[in-house]
């Protein structure tokens, strides 16, 4: 019970995160949460098969499926607060007490008896004992399951499916736009310049320096340039002097042989 | 190990499921509260089989796993397609047959 005790408020709290929290990537983040913290209860019910299905498809498949949908559809895509039907997060919030409250009553007037136990319905292993009653009791659901299987994955794949209404464009097509784009409003038909790589900062938001020591609009991503996150070349050269106030005392002795550390031989000998 | 801890547990995280449907506008975390519910009733199958000694609660949990897998692929293909036409994942945007 000591595991029970630990994740169940941890559950608790990640899944009331999920009604509260703005953003669905945080939302999926606490799923997951909940989804480990049953994993390991699963463990600790004698369920070592479904702790592994759980981990393995619940919080790799199924959540790396909604985070994937959610980089489709866009992060920033936050809840609208607006409510539709006036009342509604009141009233769907007396529900759910209401529910809850019945759901709690109902159960502590119920009496369970004793725990049994699995260990002698896991005699030889729980995976064993799972599969003789899979294929056994269960077999016409377990075959069922594979016909609902290729459903799904035909659906998704008509669902995703789009029809190309334009004809592709080919390189000849593209080299012949991109002349026409010079030949009409004179931009550079070439590629776009790559960020600039100066000596302390070489990451993608940093723009490359034109020979008039000017900055290329067109070497940053624009989500970049509109989140503001852009670093300007100017300031990275004001670091310089704070970098080499930093390192002053170390650039006067930096031709001296440093008497502080053992040359190779010594290191041989002590050895 | 009491049984009654897990089941009251199993219909907390229900109920939170089931208040998110209600409450929440993004399709996508609509769905996540239903994988929620899914998983809290798993947990009380997987209890029940515990309490009751034999294996037939891990068998049906198994099975909800393998629904709730194919009603995610599913779900999830839906909610794109919706948003490619109305540019919106908000369950209040996908409503063409009121009108």
């Amino acid at each position: 019970m000591t595991a029970f005790w630990c994740l169940a408020p941890v559950m608790v709290a990640a899944a009331l995160g999920i009604l509260f929290v703005r953003k669905a990537v945080h939302a999926a983040m606490l799923l997951a949460v909940v989804m480990i913290s049953l994993a390991v209860l699963y463990a600790a019910l004698d369920a070592p098969f479904l702790f592994a299905v759980q981990i393995i498809v619940y919080t790799g498949a199924i959540l790396m499926l909604f985070l994937f949908v959610l980089m489709l559809v866009g992060v920033d895509a936050s809840d609208s607060v607006v409510e539709t039907i006036p009342g509604q997060r009141v009233m769907a919030a007396i529900l759910g007490l209401l529910l809850g409250a019945v759901l709690v009553v109902g159960i502590s007037q119920v009496t369970f008896g004793a725990v049994i136990g699995l260990d002698d319905a896991n005699e030889g292993g729980n995976v064993p004992q799972l599969a003789n009653l899979l294929f056994s009791k269960y077999v016409f659901a377990f075959e069922t399951t594979s016909a609902l299987l290729i459903t799904a994955a035909i659906g998704a794949m008509v669902l995703a499916h789009r029809e190309r209404l334009t004809p592709k464009e080919t390189q000849a097509d593209a080299a012949n736009r991109r002349m026409q784009e010079y030949a009409d409003t004179g931009r550079h038909p070439g590629p776009l310049p790559a960020p600039g790589v100066f000596a302390r900062h070489n990451a993608v938001d940093t723009p490359a320096l034109l020979p008039d020591g000017t900055t290329s609009e067109a070497s940053i991503s624009r989500v970049l340039a509109a989140r503001g996150t852009v670093r300007s070349a100017p300031a990275l050269a004001d670091d310089i002097d704070v970098v080499q106030r930093q390192l002053g005392h170390h650039d006067d002795r930096g031709y001296e042989p440093d008497a502080d550390v053992p040359t190779t031989d010594e290191q041989e000998g002590s050895k | 190990m009491r049984t009654e801890p897990y089941i009251v547990l199993s219909a907390i995280l229900f109920t939170i499921g089931c208040v998110g449907v209600l409450v929440r506008r993004n399709a996508i975390v609509v769905f996540m509260c239903v994988e929620l519910m899914l998983n809290a009733s798993n947990l009380a199958l997987v209890t029940f089989a515990k309490a009751n000694g034999n294996l037939e609660g891990q068998i049906a949990a198994f099975f909800v796993m393998v629904v709730a897998a194919a009603e995610v692929v599913v779900g999830l293909a839906i909610i794109m397609t919706i948003f490619r036409t109305r540019r919106s994942a908000s369950v209040d945007d996908a409503s063409l047959l009121k009108y």
